[in-house]
Formats: C-alpha cells, sequence, structure tokens
C-alpha cells in the first residue's frame, strides 16, 4: 500500500441524471504505467479531471502519496505533483516552443534561469530543442503532441495523467511516443496513468490495465489477462479482437 | 530592467529605438510650442497604451474603464495639492493606492464570479460610470463644475509641485512613457509575464501547470491601474483641470485603448507606435478640414473614424507586428505574439 503513489477510492461523479463515473477504486504504484481503457462514454476523461482537480468527486478519495488531493482546484493539483496533456490538445499557441516549456518548468523552479535551463533539458529530451523557436501554432500534431507531454514533464510532476496521447498519430509516430514514454519511465521513474485507444501502445506500455464501462471498473490486471476477459471483450474490444 | 528590453527585442530594434530616444530627447530644442504640445499628446497615449496593454495585450482582461483610474489618480493629487498644499509628487501616492484599491474590487467581483470577456468588460465600464456620476456631485471636488489647479508663471520650474513650463511636462511624459515601456518589457520576461500569456493563450492549460489565475489576472489590474494613476496626475496638472464629466467618460477610456490596438496588442512597441500615428492624426484632420475650409463641425472625427476602421481591418494584428516584418525586425520576436 505505501508504494502507491495515486489511490482512486470509490470515486464517483454525476452530471445531472448522469452518472458518469460510479464507486471507482484503483491504485498506481511509484514507477508504474497503468492504462485506462473503455468504450467512448465510459467515465474515463471524468475520473482523470476529478483526479486533476477539474471537478471535484460526489464522493470518494483522491490521494497523492497518501494526501488527500480531492477537491483541490487544478492549479493546486499540480503544484501538490501530477500534470496533464489534454485529449484535444491545448498549447499555448501564439507562444514559441520554448517559452510553451518554460511556463510548465516554472512550476519546479523559482528563478527565471533555471526555468530556462529545465526547459531546455526537457526540449532537448523530446527533439523538439531545434523547433525552439516556432510558434506552437505552426506545428504539426505529433509536434503539439510532443509539447503537451514536455510542458507537463517540465513541471517536474511525479505523476502524468496523459488523455489519448497516441489519437490521431500515424503508426510509426504511435510507435516513437511509444519508445518515448518507456524510455523516460526507465530511466527516471516517471509514474504515468494513461487513457489510450490505441491497443498497440496500450500493450507495449502498460504494467497493469483499468478498464472501465458505464462509469464503473470491469475489470484490472495484468494485460495478457485483461485482454481476455469476457467482460471486456464483450463490452470493449469486440468478442474478435484477440 | 535594460537586460530584460535587450534580451526581448531584436538589435536593429534597439538601434532604432535608440535614435527615436535621442530625437525625442532633443524636440524641445528643434520644436515648437504647438509641436511640443502634440508630443506631450503622444507619450501621455503612449504610456497610458502601454498600462491597459498589461491588462488586456498581456493578460487578456478587456478593460473599457481606464478612464476610472485616470480621474482617481488626478483627483487624489489635485485635491491633495488644492486643499492641503500636498505636493503632487507625494500625492501621486494616495491616487495610485486609491487607484489599485478600486482595480481590487473590480478585479475579485469579475474573477471571484467568472464574470469574464465582454461581461468583465461591461463591469469596468460600469465602475468609472459610477464614479463620472458620484464625482458630479462631490462639491469638495468642485463637483460637474470643475476642480482647478491656481497656475503659476510659466517661467518657475517647480518639480516637487509640478508647476513649470511645457517643456517640463514633456520631459516628465517621455521619462513615464521610457519607464512604462521598460516595466513591460521586465515584466513579460518575468514569472508573472509567462503566467500572464499562459493565461491569455488557454487558461484551462494555464491552471493544469500550476498557474492560480485569481492571483495572476489581480496583479495584473494591481499594476495596470497603478501606472494608469500615475497618468491621471500628470493629467490633472498639465492641465490644471479636472472635469467628471470628461476625465471618467467612456469616451476617455476608448482613447487610452485605441493606440495599443492599432499599434498591436500585447507587443512592447505597439502602444508606442499607435500613440505616434492615432494622437497626431486628430489635431492633423482638424487643421486639415479648416485649412480647405471645410465648415462642417465633427468632419475630422468621422474621418478619424474610418481611418481606425480602415486600419484594422487591413491589419488585425496591429501596425507593428506589420512594420516589423516590413522592416526585417522579425527574426528573434519573442514572448510577444508575432
Amino acid at each position: 500500500m505505501s508504494a502507491a503513489i495515486l489511490t482512486v477510492e470509490g470515486v464517483s461523479k454525476h452530471f445531472r441524471g448522469l452518472q458518469a463515473v460510479s464507486a471507482v477504486s484503483f491504485e498506481v504504484a511509484r514507477g508504474e504505467i497503468v492504462a485506462l481503457i473503455g468504450p467512448n462514454g465510459a467515465g474515463k476523461t471524468t475520473l482523470f479531471n476529478v483526479v486533476a482537480g477539474v471537478y471535484p468527486p460526489d464522493e470518494g478519495d483522491v490521494r497523492l502519496e497518501g494526501r488527500s488531493i480531492a477537491g483541490l482546484p487544478p492549479d493546486a493539483v499540480c503544484r501538490a505533483g501530477i500534470a496533464r496533456t489534454f485529449q484535444l490538445v491545448r498549447p499555448f499557441t501564439r507562444l514559441n516552443v520554448e517559452d510553451n516549456v518554460v511556463v510548465g518548468a516554472l512550476a519546479a523552479e523559482r528563478g527565471m534561469a533555471a526555468a530556462r535551463a529545465r526547459a531546455e533539458v526537457v526540449l532537448r529530451r523530446l527533439e523538439l530543442w531545434q523547433k525552439r523557436h516556432h510558434l506552437a501554432e505552426s506545428l504539426p500534431l505529433p509536434d503539439r503532441k510532443c509539447l503537451e507531454l514536455a510542458r507537463a514533464l517540465a513541471t517536474g510532476a511525479r505523476l502524468l495523467l496523459l488523455d489519448e496521447t497516441m489519437a490521431g498519430l500515424r503508426p510509426t509516430e504511435v510507435d516513437r511516443m511509444v519508445a518515448l514514454l518507456g524510455e523516460l519511465n526507465r530511466a527516471s521513474g516517471l509514474t504515468v496513468l494513461l487513457i489510450e485507444h490505441v491497443m498497440r501502445a496500450v500493450m507495449a506500455l502498460a504494467g497493469r490495465i483499468v478498464v472501465l464501462h458505464h462509469g464503473v471498473r470491469i475489470a484490472e490486471g495484468p494485460p495478457s489477462q485483461v485482454v481476455r476477459h469476457p467482460e471486456v471483450l464483450k463490452s470493449y474490444l469486440g468478442e474478435e479482437a484477440v | 530592467m535594460r537586460q530584460a528590453l535587450a534580451a526581448s527585442l531584436p538589435r536593429p530594434t534597439l538601434y532604432l529605438a535608440a535614435a527615436a530616444l535621442v530625437l525625442l530627447l532633443a524636440a524641445p530644442f528643434m520644436v515648437g510650442r504647438y509641436t511640443l504640445s502634440i508630443l506631450i499628446l503622444v507619450l501621455y497615449a503612449a504610456y497610458l497604451g502601454q498600462a491597459w496593454n498589461v491588462m488586456m495585450g498581456f493578460a487578456g482582461l478587456l478593460s473599457i474603464g481606464h478612464a476610472l483610474y485616470v480621474g482617481l489618480g488626478a483627483y487624489a493629487a489635485a485635491a491633495l495639492f488644492v486643499h492641503f498644499g500636498v505636493p503632487p509628487l507625494l500625492g501621486l501616492f494616495p491616487g495610485i493606492a486609491l487607484a489599485a484599491a478600486a482595480g481590487a474590487v473590480i478585479g475579485w467581483l469579475g474573477f471571484r464570479f467568472r464574470i469574464a470577456g465582454v461581461y468583465f468588460a461591461l463591469l469596468t465600464i460600469a465602475f468609472a460610470e459610477v464614479a463620472r456620476i458620484g464625482f458630479d456631485h462631490i462639491d469638495w471636488l468642485g463637483g460637474s463644475g470643475g476642480l482647478f489647479i491656481p497656475v503659476a508663471a510659466e517661467k518657475r520650474l517647480d518639480l516637487l509641485d509640478l508647476r513649470g513650463g511645457i517643456e517640463m511636462y514633456y520631459y516628465l511624459i517621455l521619462a513615464l512613457a521610457a519607464a512604462a515601456l521598460l516595466l513591460s518589457a521586465g515584466l513579460l520576461r518575468s514569472r508573472l509575464g509567462y503566467y500572464w500569456l499562459a493565461i491569455r493563450e488557454d487558461e484551462e492549460a494555464a491552471r493544469s501547470l500550476g498557474i492560480n489565475l485569481f492571483r495572476a489576472r489581480i496583479a495584473a489590474v494591481l499594476i495596470s491601474a497603478a501606472m494608469t494613476a500615475l497618468a491621471g496626475t500628470f493629467n490633472a496638472f498639465y492641465n490644471s483641470n479636472l472635469f467628471p464629466e470628461h476625465i471618467f467618460s467612456i469616451g476617455s477610456s476608448i482613447d487610452i485603448i485605441l493606440a495599443p490596438i492599432v499599434g498591436g496588442l500585447g507587443t512592447l512597441m505597439g502602444p508606442i507606435v499607435g500613440a505616434f500615428i492615432l494622437a497626431p492624426l486628430g489635431q492633423l484632420l482638424l487643421s486639415l478640414t479648416t485649412a480647405l475650409g471645410l465648415d462642417l463641425p465633427g468632419l475630422e472625427l468621422v474621418i478619424h473614424g474610418l481611418l481606425l476602421v480602415v486600419i484594422i481591418r487591413a491589419l488585425p494584428g496591429g501596425l507593428w507586428p506589420w512594420l516589423k516584418h516590413r522592416l526585417g525586425l522579425a527574426a528573434s520576436a519573442k514572448g510577444a505574439p508575432s
């Protein structure tokens, strides 16, 4: 239990009549990559938003390293150590690539010089350094996704929430992103919780999978078991998938 | 500060700015009183534009009520001088404090209750209008009849009381405009500046990166209001008279925002370029229509308005980004949108 960096405990969230998430519990251990999968409308992004502080949970608790963060606003959640990317990328379009990442780095550093140095390290690592003077709006989609990842990484977060980072990428770009995330995870022990539809990426990256359906957790476990789980096959992957 | 400015402006721009500064410093020795009075209007507009740009250009907060801060800065210093003989160099501080307090109230209301965009702009207008009507009825401040500061002999130079010749006012507003430019440049390279740009571009993304929206926005309002109040003190002692109907009017607020919009929102040089185009334009059109014997009252204002429409339609990003591109200065533009 003490190894858990993130604990989601009995979290429920509803909008008007719609029960988006019902009593979902799971944990993410330090250094682990966990994938959250499920059909559209399963409540994955809602759950993400509860963890990231966009919505307070109606019930249940979210803890980061044992400390409750449920109900904290998004900026406080970030300062506590969780950074995120968005399903539809939201770079600061009229700022250049470097300044985008400097904004993230300011969450980790006191001075401007230190923030710039930190941004440089992240940009080099993600191979965006050559494009640092480009405006974010001029980047193609894969680079924008990479930029969002860089911005989140620069905050010095201990847990990264990635919302469909692979969506819209070509297979070779998916492979590149998978390699990058795997490397970050191995090298710096980065913990990642990701929402993902691209099963190739999920199978390659995730040590564990949590499956949501209609806001309820229907399965959890290592990828090889989860993809054979009868409920998962029925609701999400389809009988012929595996 | 100088380093910050050097870092945020490409080298050729720096040379151009230096040349312009030398010309401006020498202006009182080269031009007559009338031209100097126009230059004062230009620099005053540039200073105010810079102050307003901190809120709108940097933090993305639309204020159409900046006349409120001008008026508070003007009335505080003028009333303290007229009634108690407090020199404006001291009286400007209560003016700044008053404007900052008003800004804090507006900001708190707007950000606490999530009044955003045009609704926030309406809120700023409402406060300025309340002040305009309210000050009409404060007899101690002269009410609607106006507050007058005794005019001293032209030859006397009294910096403490801000009484002196036109050259004194010229150099004063030149120093203020230059200081506002340096301050803005420094802010843009600071943590707060990065926060503002991030919020302006995407507030949800900014929040997810640990930025406290409320605090960053309140800081923008406080800094902008304080800078604006200082212009108000200058205005009061330069003109030696104050009328609520004029100083707090929506028209005054709109005059403030035109220069940075025409020059280029969110850019450092935009407010200055815009002021150099707009402030003389009105005077020029006035003398032109009189010279041509076109005796139609308000004609110059109509032409002024039409020209504004043409400029804004043709160059929605403002004159400065376009000029910069034209002059080949755009190479290393950073921070501000290009």
